[in-house]
Order: structure tokens, then C-alpha cells, then sequence
């Protein structure tokens, strides 16, 4: 059904995933993999800042595939998500229709009305007047795409159940119209920060996939994937310290992205050796909660200060 | 890609019906995807048959858990029994054992947990079962054995090096170390006396629940997060809807196509849900020593969660701690803060509700009003003082919503010196919470959900 053909192999995925700037272990690989041949949505869940959205992101590019993304919240209902009659348009349809002829009965009796005017009726509930929303955009796509609906914890259960047609039948009903089937199959990524427990019901719909926080390793290489021009030594140093952050129990552990951007602003201050000054300067970048910062200043900083050279100590 | 072989699908279906007997919730349609996806992944390599196999059946972290556990047992299992059918033995010889020492022996332990090679951490476990079993020390016991030889060993997590270098040992990687003990002392069982220890349920192995509190504080979080979420649009339905409502026009407009254009049906905005003001009085008297752990956890996780909340504990005096919760963010201190400064204690140490609810009535009845939820953490055991029910009865009225979280089982409620019948009388709802599944449930029943089902 698809353009691109499915991959081949989990190494081929992994690599192409690799190749677009996604270093993804060999759970992650092989679910994306799984996803693209069995054609099964993947939820994704994990802590805030590991990538998960990004794992959306990264396939889309991998695959080559436009990314359509629905991001949820509290509230988001069938209208912003799945589809909409454009009632403006509607509305002058109406009235251009009714124009002309004898001024509209009365519409206290819809029934009447509609047998009067089925014609009209008929015609301005027809795609014409379909105002698209993401998910019926993917539904409808010519070309295969990539659909991200993030954060779906946010919402409530009862949109949910709504996602449960579009998930495994790839199909939406629209009362006034019909189904309207999926001409490409999607690659549907769901993210969710665990915030709420999700319902059966959609995870029996979908492939799992926990990500965690990445081990020292594969933090490095993505740090210097992202930020090449860092001193392999600094680089080691700092994903040290951001493991040692995470160590803490903090409102808001570092993610993934912080990290990079920690990188980041070292490289732009031209700094060579992470030291408690330094840290508590840039330290901002990283922590973002007033009272986080009071525990990582204690707990971290103090030790960057009393050991002058941490990473000649401890290298592997 | 490879056909699965003719007798891995009944083997996986036992497999599955493990898992389920262990509570993991398996349908049909996750069987039927597990299979296509072991068509789609070459089932000969451990590592993508395992996550293929993980991602279509284990669908949260408790679950893939189990999983893990489960899924080595099961397989290692299998491959014995066939061994033990077919009559391969393992020959059973441990090259270099001899010669090597001790010391030596640790060292190279210590490297290999330390560098995660599995390989490496079975062939050495092998050998450590080697040596200690020419020591002459094994009990037969494998649990035990396991404990041994880690103690003669000496893995320690952050654990100091022989030579005083250090490496650095993970409680994880360490329990790494010990699977592969275990699974070796469990295979040398097996062949020792030709067949398979009964298998039994994996309570009885490593399933405890999580206990350290972080994890469970992680728990307490989600569900007072949902809490908060429900909470603050709870309420707003029933009251005076209508008044002062503002006509949503979007949605208006779209109501009147069926009528021709014609507006006759007006849509209106939701209210803005108000903030709700939260007062948690949380007993921390010894007779709910057990439940005030996690009761202070509750309280933790509520201060996240609302600004506007005051937060007290309780025994014979009532206080206030919503600064300590403020202030502190570690919840060790915060428990020591509040057993050292709380001075709720006066000369018994036995919770005096009586007086404590004419304190609280006395310090915030002015505060108290329709939009105040407040929240009692408490067993209603008075020690025979007077309940003053009649002064709780006061609070509720003035509160908008009265909730009793009660750590003991209903069915020990107004036994003994419990009174939890005069106050739950007074109570929009009363509920029996001591794990966070009773507080989820909790939060369901508030949500106006169905109430989760009675658990024994």
C-alpha cells in the first residue's frame, strides 16, 4: 500500500534513522521497524525530554514522509482533531440556493425543512465543505505520511475511544458523508508522558515502546552528534554531570534536548573544563525550577568545586 | 522474513498464558500481533525476538517487568526440559578454575559487571560456582548459595576495589551478575537430579512492588496529578450554569445549519473552572504508622500539584505544616521536619479527633467555604476520647466537599474504637485508601467514574 517499500531489516532502520540524526537503541529500532511492516501504531511512553517526539519526527524524515501532527490537551474534541463542516461556506450556500425562490418556511419543523430543501441539503454536506483536521488529513492523504499525535495523555478517555477507529481500521465516519477509508496507510506514533494510565482499549491497538533516559554512551554520541565541534573530554564531563543531575529527585530531570543546548552554550562561551563557577552560571539551562536549582546547586555544584578534575578520575 | 518454526507457536501460547496467570492483560488481537511480528523480525537472534515479543504483548513498564522476569524463566525452562528429554548433558568442566584464586577471581568479576558483558558475567559466574563449590560451602539452597557467594565476592554496590581503584558497581548491574548465578546454580540443579523444579508463581520469586519511595512517590504523583485535573473542573455543572454564560458563536452558528441557518439553539461557552482551595488534615499517630508514610507521600505529591493548598498533621493538636512542605522539596527531610517541629504530640501520643477538629474549626472555619474540599487522612480511631462529630459535622457543612481517605479495610471500620460511621455520616464520600490504587480508585470515584472493583 505504501510508496516506499518497508524496510528490510531492524540494522536498516536503525541506520536510515541514524542517517536523518537519530541515534536509536536497538528497543526503539526494532519497534519502528515493526511499525512500518506490521502497520500497527506505536505508542511511545517515557519520561519528558528522551525523544520521544522526535522518534516521530526522525521516521518521518527517514521515510521520507510528510509528518502530520495532532497535539493533544485537556478539551480537544472531535472538531479540532478529526473534521469540521465549514459552516460559513454552508451558510452562503443557503442563501444562494434559497435566492430566488420564495422565502424559506418556517423553521420551526427542521423535518419540513429538510424534505423542502433536501437538495441543498445534500449538497452542502459533501466534502466541499469538510474543513480537515489532522487526523482526517492522514486518513485521507494521497501520499503515505507520518502521523504524530503527542502527548495523548493529556486528553481525556473519551477521545480516546474516538482514536480507537482511526487507529485500527484506518477508517473515519462521518455521519453525514460516510466512511471515509484510508487511501495510504499512516505510521502512527502516539507519545504519552504517563501521566494518566491509558486505556486498554488503545493500547491493545498499538505496539509499546518504552524510552528512558539514555545510557552515558549513547547520551555522548548524541550530544556530539549534535554538537560536533565539543571537546570529546568536555563532552564526557557534561553528560556526567547531567547523569548525576538525574540521579537527584528533581521536579524536572534534564531532558535529552537540555543537554544539547547545555552543548550548546558551552561551545558559545568557550569553555574547557566544567567548574563550579561555570555551572552555576549556565546551570539554568539545564534545571528549571527554582527549588531544583537550590538542590542541584547543593548537591552538584559543591562537588565540581571540591574536586578540581573529576573526569581525569573516573574515565570508563 | 523466516517462518517461525512448527513448534514455537505452542510454545508461545503457554508462554502467554504464564503471563496472563501473572496478571499482564494478553487478548487475542496482541497474540496475533506478536506472531506477526516474529514473522517480521529473525526469531534466531535473542535480542529482537525478546523486544519483538515485548512491544506487541507487554504494554506498561509493570508489565514488561514481569515480562522480563517471566520470559527468562520460561525459556530457560524449556531448553532444559528439552535437554533433559533428549539426554544432553553439559560437560560440566571448568577450564582455569583451578588455578585461579580468589582474589583474582574478583577482580575479573568486578570488571565484567562493571563493563555489562553478559557473556563474560556466565562464563565467571560459572567459575565463581566453581570455586565456591570446592570450598565446600554450598548449602543446596540456591537462594542462599547466590547470597554466598556475591557475600565471598564481596560485590557491594559503589563497592572499593581489592587494589583500591575504584569501580564503581550498579545495585542493576550487580543484579545482572546475580540472574546469571542463579541460572547457572539452577541448570547444575537440574542436571544434577534430571528434572525441572516445579514452577512457581512469580510472587513467591522477585515480584514485590516497588518499595523504595521514590518509586512509589512517582506512583502517589500520577495519581494525584489526575486528582488536580479532576478536581478543578468538578463541580462547575451542577452549579448556576446558566448564569451569566457566554454564547459561544462557533458553535451556535454550526447548531443552526440543521435548522436552516436560523439560530434556534444557543451553544454557550464552559465556565473558566475555579480554583479549588484544599485542606488535607493527615494523622500521623502510631496506630497508622504503617499508612502515614504514604500519607505524607499523598501530601507531597498534593502540594505539587495545587497552589492553594494548606496542609496539616495531626495526633491530639492539629498543625500546620504547609510551609515545611513548601520549603522542603526532599521528602526525607520533609517526614523529619514534621516528626522533630510538627509538636502535634502532646503527653499520650494518641489522636484525639475531638480536639482536633475543635482546633481546626477554630483556626480556619473563616476560610472554609463552598469551594474548599477538604481532605481527612485518618483510621477515626479516637482511643475512647470524645469524636466530636457533631463539630465535624460544622466543618462539612461550611466545605464545599468532604473526602475520608481511611487506611484500614472497611471491614474494620467501627470496630473497637473506630467511629468512622459518625464522621462518614458527614462525609461527601469515605473511602478506604493504603496504595496508590486506592488513591486512583479514589480519584476515579471524585471523577464521578465508575468506582474500581472492591479488592480483597
Amino acid at each position: 500500500m505504501a510508496a516506499s517499500p518497508p524496510p528490510g531489516s531492524v540494522a536498516e532502520v536503525k541506520q536510515s534513522l541514524g542517517e536523518v540524526g537519530y541515534l536509536a537503541d536497538e528497543p526503539a529500532a526494532l519497534v519502528a521497524y515493526l511499525a512500518q511492516r506490521l502497520g500497527k501504531p506505536v505508542l511511545v511512553e517515557g519520561p519528558a525530554g528522551v525523544g520521544k517526539t522526535e522518534l516521530a519526527k526522525a521516521i518521518s524524515r527517514a521515510t521520507e514522509r510528510q509528518l502530520i501532527r495532532l497535539q493533544c490537551y485537556e478539551g480537544l474534541d472531535e472538531a479540532k482533531a478529526l473534521y469540521e463542516w465549514n459552516y460559513r461556506k454552508q451558510l452562503l450556500r443557503i442563501q444562494v440556493e434559497s435566492k430566488g425562490d420564495q422565502p424559506p418556511s418556517d423553521p420551526v419543523a427542521p423535518g419540513r425543512e429538510a424534505k423542502d430543501a433536501s437538495g441543498v441539503l445534500s449538497n452542502i454536506f459533501s466534502e466541499e465543505f469538510l474543513l480537515t483536521r489532522p487526523l482526517l488529513q492522514a486518513i485521507a492523504a494521497t501520499e503515505p505520511v507520518v502521523l504524530l499525535i503527542d502527548e495523548i495523555d493529556k486528553t481525556d478517555q473519551e477521545f480516546e475511544a474516538m482514536l480507537l477507529e482511526v487507529l485500527s481500521d484506518f477508517q473515519i465516519s462521518i455521519p453525514e458523508l460516510g466512511v471515509i477509508e484510508a487511501r495510504t496507510h499512516p505510521i502512527v506514533v502516539l507519545t504519552s508522558n504517563n501521566s494518566r494510565e491509558l486505556t486498554e482499549a488503545l493500547k491493545r491497538r498499538c505496539l509499546y515502546l518504552w524510552l528512558d533516559y539514555p545510557e552515558v554512551e549513547r547520551e555522548m554520541e548524541i550530544v556530539r552528534l549534535h554538537a560536533p565541534e565539543l571537546d570529546e573530554r568536555l563532552a564526557t564531563r557534561l553528560v556526567e554531570v547531567v547523569h548525576m543531575i538525574r540521579q537527584l529527585d528533581l521536579k524536572k530531570p534534564p531532558s535529552i534536548a537540555e543537554s544539547i543546548d547545555w552543548a550548546r552554550a558551552l561551545l558559545l562561551l568557550g569553555a574547557d573544563d566544567i567548574d563550579s563557577s561555570l555551572f552555576a552560571r549556565t546551570m539554568s539551562i539545564i534545571v528549571k525550577h527554582r527549588t531544583d536549582m537550590d538542590l542541584v546547586a547543593e548537591r552538584v555544584g559543591m562537588k565540581l568545586g571540591g574536586v578540581p578534575d573529576l573526569s581525569a578520575e573516573a574515565p570508563g | 522474513m523466516s517462518p517461525l518454526p512448527a513448534g514455537l507457536a505452542p510454545r508461545l501460547v503457554s508462554f502467554c498464558e504464564e503471563l496472563r496467570s501473572e496478571g499482564v492483560g494478553i487478548g487475542t488481537s496482541e497474540l496475533l500481533d506478536a506472531f506477526a511480528a516474529l514473522e517480521a523480525v529473525p526469531w534466531t537472534r535473542e535480542d529482537d525476538f525478546r523486544e519483538a515479543l515485548a512491544a506487541t504483548v507487554a504494554k506498561s513498564q509493570e508489565d514488561r517487568r514481569v515480562f522480563e522476569l517471566l520470559f527468562d524463566r520460561f525459556f530457560f525452562r524449556a531448553a532444559e526440559s528439552e535437554a533433559l528429554e533428549r539426554g544432553i548433558g553439559e560437560e560440566r568442566r571448568y577450564d582455569g578454575g583451578d588455578g585461579l584464586d580468589l582474589g583474582e577471581l574478583r577482580e575479573a568479576v568486578r570488571q565484567a559487571i562493571a563493563d555489562g558483558r553478559d557473556g563474560e558475567m556466565r562464563d565467571l559466574a560459572r567459575l565463581a560456582i566453581a570455586a565456591f563449590g570446592r570450598r565446600g560451602e554450598g548449602s543446596g539452597v540456591i537462594g542462599v548459595d547466590v547470597q554466598r557467594i556475591r557475600r565471598t565476592l564481596g560485590l557491594q554496590s559503589q563497592g572499593r576495589g581489592a587494589d583500591g581503584s575504584d569501580v564503581e558497581l550498579d545495585r542493576e548491574q550487580i543484579n545482572r551478575f546475580e540472574r546469571h548465578l542463579r541460572r547457572e546454580l539452577e541448570r547444575a540443579l537440574i542436571e544434577r537430579t534430571e528434572k525441572l523444579p516445579p514452577s512457581r508463581p512469580l510472587a513467591e520469586l522477585d515480584r514485590a512492588l516497588p518499595t523504595s519511595p521514590a518509586q512509589d512517590l512517582a506512583a502517589v504523583h500520577r495519581a494525584v496529578t489526575q486528582l488536580k485535573r479532576r478536581l478543578a473542573t468538578l463541580g462547575h455543572e451542577q452549579r448556576g450554569r446558566r448564569r451569566g454564560a457566554a454564547v459561544d458563536m462557533r458553535r451556535t452558528m454550526r447548531a443552526s445549519l440543521d435548522t436552516g441557518g436560523v439560530p434556534l439553539k444557543l451553544k454557550y461557552r464552559p465556565k473558566h473552572p475555579r480554583r479549588p482551595e484544599i485542606y488535607v488534615l493527615c494523622d500521623v499517630s502510631t496506630s497508622v504508622t504503617s499508612a502515614s508514610m504514604f500519607f505524607l507521600s499523598v501530601l507531597h505529591a498534593l502540594h505539587d500539584s495545587f497552589r492553594k493548598l494548606r496542609s496539616f498533621v495531626f495526633i491530639e493538636r492539629i498543625s500546620e505544616v504547609t510551609e515545611v512542605f513548601e520549603r522542603e522539596r526532599d521528602f526525607r527531610s520533609i517526614s523529619e521536619r514534621i516528626s522533630r517541629e510538627g509538636g502535634v504530640a502532646d503527653v499520650s501520643g494518641y489522636t484525639d479527633y475531638g480536639r482536633v477538629w475543635l482546633e481546626f474549626l477554630e483556626e480556619i472555619v473563616e476560610d472554609l467555604g463552598p469551594r474548599s474540599t477538604v481532605i481527612v487522612l485518618g483510621d477515626a480511631r479516637t482511643n475512647g476520647r470524645e469524636p466530636h462529630a457533631e463539630v465535624f459535622a460544622k466543618i462539612t457543612e461550611r466545605a464545599g466537599r468532604t473526602f475520608w481517605l481511611n487506611p484500614e479495610p472497611r471491614l474494620y471500620w467501627n470496630y473497637g474504637d473506630s467511629v468512622m460511621s459518625a464522621y462518614e455520616r458527614h462525609c461527601t464520600a469515605a473511602f478506604e485508601c493504603w496504595t496508590t490504587r486506592h488513591l486512583e480508585g479514589f480519584v476515579n470515584v471524585v471523577a464521578g467514574g465508575t468506582p474500581l472493583v472492591e479488592q480483597g
